[in-house]
This record gives structure tokens, C-alpha cells and sequence, in this order.
């Protein structure tokens, strides 16, 4: 058997568990996806974007199951803020825990009814960002989710609603197989910002695209759950305007397989992208993030932060790459990835890159990976704090560069307070 | 207050002795300083005093207050009551000065089974000694001696010893790197801490440190050892000829 027949075949089995086809806008966006995902195949270990990842139990028909994670009473992450909360269980809309979706500056609407609408504002958008994203670089998975997609959010933000929008994803069965598929239009001055919590099943599979037109401003900050045997692949597709913002922080905390892909394009003069993960893991945990900034405008910026903490043979992963098309000029282009590895059985594979056409920029990236520094920890523990105590200081300190990207105060203390609570539970 | 008996170091990873069979005595309220050519251990032994990795002790004792050193982890040496102002000050990105000190503080006070401080009589506490030692409030929201001058790291270094009140402090070449006025400034601020239940080791290698901060003994080190004990004016002679004349009389 050939290659590309193994691959065909994979594919077929994989659809054979997906949801039934859609008419009207929806069915022509799926229909356009698969086609797409036909002429590439599921990704496979030879891939050159998959030689650190493997994607074999993304690939499975079948979601792996997931045991449910107990988090003995705490309160879930944003917990304390007045936001509009969407309630997904598994997967699927949970109308009765959710809000009314009415909100001043704002228009949400279920993607499963919005398809009925012929000239809903999302036919022939939805699915734009993601077939954009696929080039350079092919991403399977996200062809498959919006083939296969039926439920999701598509927000149109015209003003500057008074609360965050909150999608929650409640993870209740053990085998749940969830494909979520939102579309974002941040009209020109509007401002949103989107948070997003939970695991949302046993495996996950996300699309999250994000128009933000000319001077819009867009925040997003996503927790992706503790359940220590989850899986989730996720994809973000922005498209910025001139002189738009978009932030984008995740901590990831736990979770068997997580695979985080970015594509992000500065497409208006003046644009600023900034995108930041935290993530740690203990045991049998792989995150990966790949993230591909493109700069097609002059004057933009875009930071990538990711930091990861390591520890019991957790591996990271981090793709990172920034291309500066020919004419985006005085492009700023930063990227840092690191990771602290607590011991000596867990691994960080980075492959930053940077291509870049324009003669006028400014661009930078690094990648470290080491221990904590035991001059620092000697330090201060000669000022009387406590081993533990000053472990976690001083990896809290390695993750600050990446919390210092969520720009609301009390969100930030927020995610502060869970990383301090995971290093807490996990100390040696 | 302590007490060193025939203290013999050597580099845990490497052959190399450092320490030849130590002894100091430093009674409570008493002021020592220790000088000595570069490399005679006088770094080495604040290391190992306050608990750093990398040293192996092979012989002697240092007790603090009656209690064994040598033994217990860093944190619960500065819980003693012990305190070393760093030759070179660590930088600790990520972590804010205010945030360190107000940890390294409640820690020290939980250590004891005091009452922690609250966040707001910190704050009036941690202004009051950042003014007198003219420390700059925008330099304590930073991180730990991040992107501090020289001097400054080591003015930061005397502010946590006012805020922590140490009992036996030792000072590693607190005065290299300050200019005269900042040397005035940090010799104010510790002679303001002087008192009959606090003791001073202060390293140097100049007498104008001691002529603002006046010792009740001063000591010389060389190789490992203190070869020669004397009244402030040994460390005046030192100023005038170098060691040569008083390693070769000890040699001798
Ligand atoms: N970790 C180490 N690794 C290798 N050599 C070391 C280490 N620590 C100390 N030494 C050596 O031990 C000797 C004593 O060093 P130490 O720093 O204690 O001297 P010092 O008296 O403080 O000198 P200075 O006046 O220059 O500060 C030196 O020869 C030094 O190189
Ligand atoms: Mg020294």
C-alpha cells in the first residue's frame, strides 16, 4: 500500500464517525473543507509540522477516552467576573446553563442556526480565515473541523459590549468527541473580549477564527482545563486590520495532548498581534504550540510568548515562525520560547523560525531551556524563604513574561493564582 | 553570638581547600572586620556560613547563638537570625523587590512562630528604611536587582537587612562599588542598626569603610586561616604597608 493510500484510508475511517453534511452556507463551507482535506491527507509522523507531535490519536476515529478530572470544589477559572457565559457540554450548547446571548454592541447566534440564515453575515466568511491559514503550511486538522463543524459561536461585535463573552466547555463523558467552530468579526472600532475555559471533552477539536477589522480590538484568554487525560487540537485564524489589536493568551495546565496552532496575519498598516502561552505539565503531558505570524503590512508588531514548565518526562513543544512579507516595512516582529525543565526527564523541542523579504525590520527570537537557577534559589533562601516556597517564586518569575501579556489585572491574577496552586500540588 | 572552631572547607566537586582551620569568636554587639589578600576564603566562609552549595565542610563548628550552623538548610540560618550582605548581589528576574522582601520577611517571622506582617504596615515599614537609605520607590517595584548599578545592589542589600533585623550580619565588600557618598549612606545605615544583641562581620579590603563603621577587632585572613588578630589600628597598618609585613611576621 502507498502512502498516500494509507493516508486516503485513514481519512475515510475518520469521517465515517463525523456528523452528517449540512446545507445551505454551512454545507458548501464544509463541503470546500473537505475537498481541501482530501488533497492533503491527515497529518502523519514524516510531516515535517508533525515530527515533534504525534498525531496518531488525533487521527483515530474514535476519541481515546478521558477519565473526568475532580477539581474537589474549586471555582473554575474567571469564576469571579461579571461576563456572558455560553455553556458547552461535551461538545454541544447547554442552553439551559448558559445566558441569554443579549448584549449591547454585540451579535451571537448559534452556528447550527445561523446556517439556516442564507444572509447571515457569517455565510461565505466562516471558513475563510482557516482555508487562508492553510498556506503556506497545510493544517488537516483544521480542514477536518470545519468539514465536519455543527456547533460553535459566531460573534459580530459592533460596539463595545459591557462584559467579556465567556465560552465554557464542561467535559462530562469519558469518550466525548467535540468539534467546536466560532467565527469572530470585531467591526471597525469594536472591541471585545473573549474567554474561553475548560476542557470540553475527552478530544477536542477547535477552530476559533478571528476577523478584527481596521482599528478593532480584540482580547482573548483561554484556560484549556485540568483533565490530565484530555486531548484537544486547537487552531486560532486571525486577520488584522490596520491599526487593529489582537491578544491571545492559554495556560494549559495538564492534559495528555494538546496541539495549539496559531495563524495570525497583520494585514492592515499599524497592526499589533500578540499571542502567549503558559503551560505546565507533570507526568504524561505533550503540548505543542505552533504558531505562524505573517506580516503583510508595514509598521506592525507581533510578540509570541510562550514559556512551559516541565517536569516527570512532560514534553513541549514549541514551532514558532515569523515571515515578513516583501513592503512590511519597519515590521517588529519578537519571539521567545523557553522552558524550565524540573528535572532531568522532561524534553523541550523548539524550532523557531524567521523568514524575512523586507529590508527595513526589526525582529528577534530566542529559545532557552534549563534548570532553575540555583544561585537565585540559593538567594533567596539565604533571606530566610523556604525551598519550596522559592522554587515556585522563582518559576513563577520564568512564567511573569507571559502573564504580563494578559492585559486585565484581575485576570491575570487570576491565572497567577492557578499556576502558584499547580506548582503547590505538584512540588516534588 | 558566633562562635567558629577550627573550620576546614573544601570545594565539594574538587580537591581544592579553601578553609585551613578557621576560628572566630564574635561576641554579641561586637563589631569584627576581616581583611585579607584576594583569595585568602573570606567569601568562602560567608558562603558556607550562610549555607551555600558547592562547599563541604571536613572539620570544625560554627555555632550562632549556641546553635549548630553547619546543619541546617539556608532559610532556617536566616530564621536564626543570620545575614549575609552579598559581594555580588543575585539578580532575580521576574520577582519584585517588594514581592521578595515582604516573603522573605513573613517566612523568617512563620520560622519563629511570629504574627506576619500585614501589607500595609510592610509598606510603611519598607518606605521609611528606603528613605533613609535614599532608595528610590520606582527601584523596589522592580525585579530583584534587576538592572540596579552596582551601588544600588548594594544599598538594596542593606535595606533588607534593616528590614529583616538580623542579629549576626555579615558584610562581603558592602563598600566595593559605592561612591563616597553612598558609602556614607550605607555606614549610617548600619551603624544605626548597632546594638547590644546585634553583631557585625564586615569584609573589606579598605580602612575607609571602617573609619565610618569602627570595628571592635579586626582581623587578618590569609589562606584559609586568621593568621592575626588586633584593634582597628591593624587594619590602619594594612592601609599603610599591604600584608607582606604581616604575613611574613605570622610566617615567621
Ligand atoms: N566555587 C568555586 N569554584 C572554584 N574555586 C573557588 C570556588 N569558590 C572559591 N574558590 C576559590 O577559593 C579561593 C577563595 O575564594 P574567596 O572568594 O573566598 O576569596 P576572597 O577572600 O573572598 O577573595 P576576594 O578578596 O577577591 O573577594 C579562591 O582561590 C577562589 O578562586
Ligand atoms: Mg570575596
Amino acid at each position: 500500500m502507498t502512502m498516500q493510500q494509507a493516508k486516503a484510508d485513514a481519512l475515510a475511517a475518520r469521517l465515517a464517525t463525523g456528523q452528517p453534511g449540512q446545507g445551505g452556507w454551512l454545507g458548501a463551507a464544509q463541503a470546500a473543507a473537505l475537498a481541501r482535506l482530501r488533497g492533503m491527507g491527515l497529518p502523519g509522523k514524516r510531516d515535517e509540522y508533525w515530527r515533534y507531535t504525534d498525531p496518531t490519536s488525533l487521527n483515530a476515529p474514535d476519541a481515546p477516552s478521558a477519565a473526568l478530572f475532580d477539581s474537589r470544589g474549586e471555582a473554575p477559572p474567571f469564576s469571579g467576573l461579571d461576563r456572558l457565559r455560553l455553556v458547552f457540554v461535551d461538545g454541544i450548547f447547554d442552553q439551559a446553563q448558559s445566558d441569554d446571548p443579549v448584549l449591547e454592541g454585540i451579535e451571537i447566534e448559534r452556528l447550527g442556526s445561523a446556517a439556516l440564515n442564507p444572509s447571515h453575515w457569517a455565510a461565505g466568511l466562516y471558513g475563510t480565515l482557516e482555508t487562508r491559514g492553510q498556506t503556506p503550511v497545510e493544517r488537516p486538522f483544521a480542514a477536518l473541523n470545519t468539514a465536519q463543524a455543527t456547533e460553535g459561536v459566531l460573534i459580530r461585535v459592533t460596539g463595545r459590549p459591557s462584559k467579556p463573552v465567556s465560552l465554557i466547555y464542561l467535559h462530562k463523558s469519558e469518550r466525548s468527541d467535540a468539534i467546536l467552530h466560532h467565527f469572530v468579526k470585531i467591526e471597525s472600532g469594536a472591541e471585545l473580549t473573549l474567554l474561553e475555559n475548560g476542557p470540553a471533552a475527552a478530544r477536542l477539536s477547535k477552530v476559533l477564527e478571528v476577523e478584527v477589522a481596521d482599528t478593532g480590538r480584540f482580547h482573548h484568554i483561554r484556560t484549556q482545563g485540568r483533565d490530565h487525560e484530555r486531548r484537544a487540537v486547537s487552531h486560532i485564524f486571525a486577520r488584522i486590520g490596520a491599526g487593529a489589536l489582537f491578544k491571545s493568551f492559554t495556560l494549559t495546565a495538564n492534559g495528555r495532548l494538546t496541539r495549539n496552532e496559531a495563524v495570525l496575519e497583520l494585514a492592515g498598516a499599524d497592526a499589533v498581534a500578540h499571542i502567549a502561552g503558559a503551560s505546565v505539565g507533570d507526568g504524561d503531558f505533550h503540548h505543542d504550540d505552533t504558531v505562524f505570524v505573517t506580516h503583510a503590512a508595514e509598521r506592525c508588531e507581533s510578540r509570541q510568548v510562550y514559556k512551559k514548565v516541565l517536569k516527570n518526562g512532560a514534553v513541549g513543544v514549541f514551532q514558532g515562525k515569523i515571515l515578513v512579507k516583501q513592503g512590511a516595512q519597519k515590521t517588529d516582529g519578537y519571539q521567545i520560547s523557553q522552558s524550565l525543565l524540573l528535572d532531568e526527564d522532561s524534553q523541550f523541542l523548539a524550532k523557531p523560525e524567521l523568514e524575512i523579504y523586507a529590508d527595513d525590520v526589526k525582529c528577534s527570537h530566542g529559545s532557552t531551556s534549563g534548570a532553575i537557577d540555583d544561585t537565585a534559589l540559593y538567594y533567596l533562601r539565604s533571606r530566610g524563604v523556604p525551598l519550596k516556597q522559592a522554587q515556585s517564586l522563582l518559576v513563577l518569575a520564568f512564567l511573569a513574561e507571559a502573564i504580563a501579556e494578559i492585559e486585565d489585572e484581575a485576570i491575570a491574577e487570576d491565572i497567577r493564582a492557578r499556576l502558584e496552586a499547580w506548582l503547590h500540588r505538584h512540588e516534588h | 553570638m558566633l562562635e567558629i572552631k577550627n573550620l576546614h572547607v573544601k570545594l565539594a566537586e574538587e580537591d581544592k581547600v579553601i578553609l585551613r582551620g578557621l576560628d572566630l569568636k564574635i561576641g554579641a554587639g561586637e563589631v569584627h572586620a576581616i581583611m585579607g589578600p584576594n583569595g585568602s576564603g573570606k567569601s568562602t566562609l560567608s558562603y558556607v556560613l550562610s549555607g551555600r552549595d558547592g562547599y563541604e565542610v571536613t572539620e570544625g563548628s560554627a555555632t550562632l547563638l549556641g546553635e549548630e550552623l553547619l546543619e541546617m538548610e539556608p532559610e532556617a540560618r536566616a530564621a536564626a537570625g543570620l545575614f549575609l550582605a552579598f559581594q555580588y548581589p543575585v539578580e532575580i528576574p521576574g520577582v519584585g523587590n517588594m514581592t521578595f522582601l515582604r516573603t522573605a520577611l513573613n517566612a523568617q517571622r512563620k520560622a519563629r512562630g511570629e504574627e506576619e506582617v500585614s501589607a500595609g504596615d510592610f509598606l510603611k515599614l519598607v518606605r521609611e528604611k528606603a528613605k533613609t537609605l535614599k532608595i528610590d520607590a520606582e527601584m523596589l517595584k522592580r525585579p530583584v536587582n534587576v538592572g540596579f548599578s552596582g551601588g544600588e545592589k548594594k544599598r538594596n542589600e542593606i535595606l533588607q537587612m534593616a528590614i529583616l533585623e538580623p542579629k549576626m550580619c555579615i558584610l562581603d565588600e558592602t563598600d566595593s562599588g559605592l561612591d563616597v557618598d553612598a558609602m556614607k549612606l550605607v555606614s549610617d545605615g548600619v551603624n544605626a542598626l548597632r546594638d547590644a544583641g546585634r553583631s557585625f562581620l564586615v569584609i573589606t579590603h579598605y580602612q575607609r569603610l571602617l573609619d565610618h563603621i569602627k570595628p571592635d577587632v579586626v582581623h587578618i585572613m590569609a589562606a584559609g586561616r586568621i593568621v592575626k588578630t588586633g584593634g582597628p589600628d591593624l587594619a590602619l597598618e594594612v592601609e599603610n604597608n599591604g600584608y607582606a609585613d604581616i604575613l611574613a611576621e605570622v610566617q615567621a
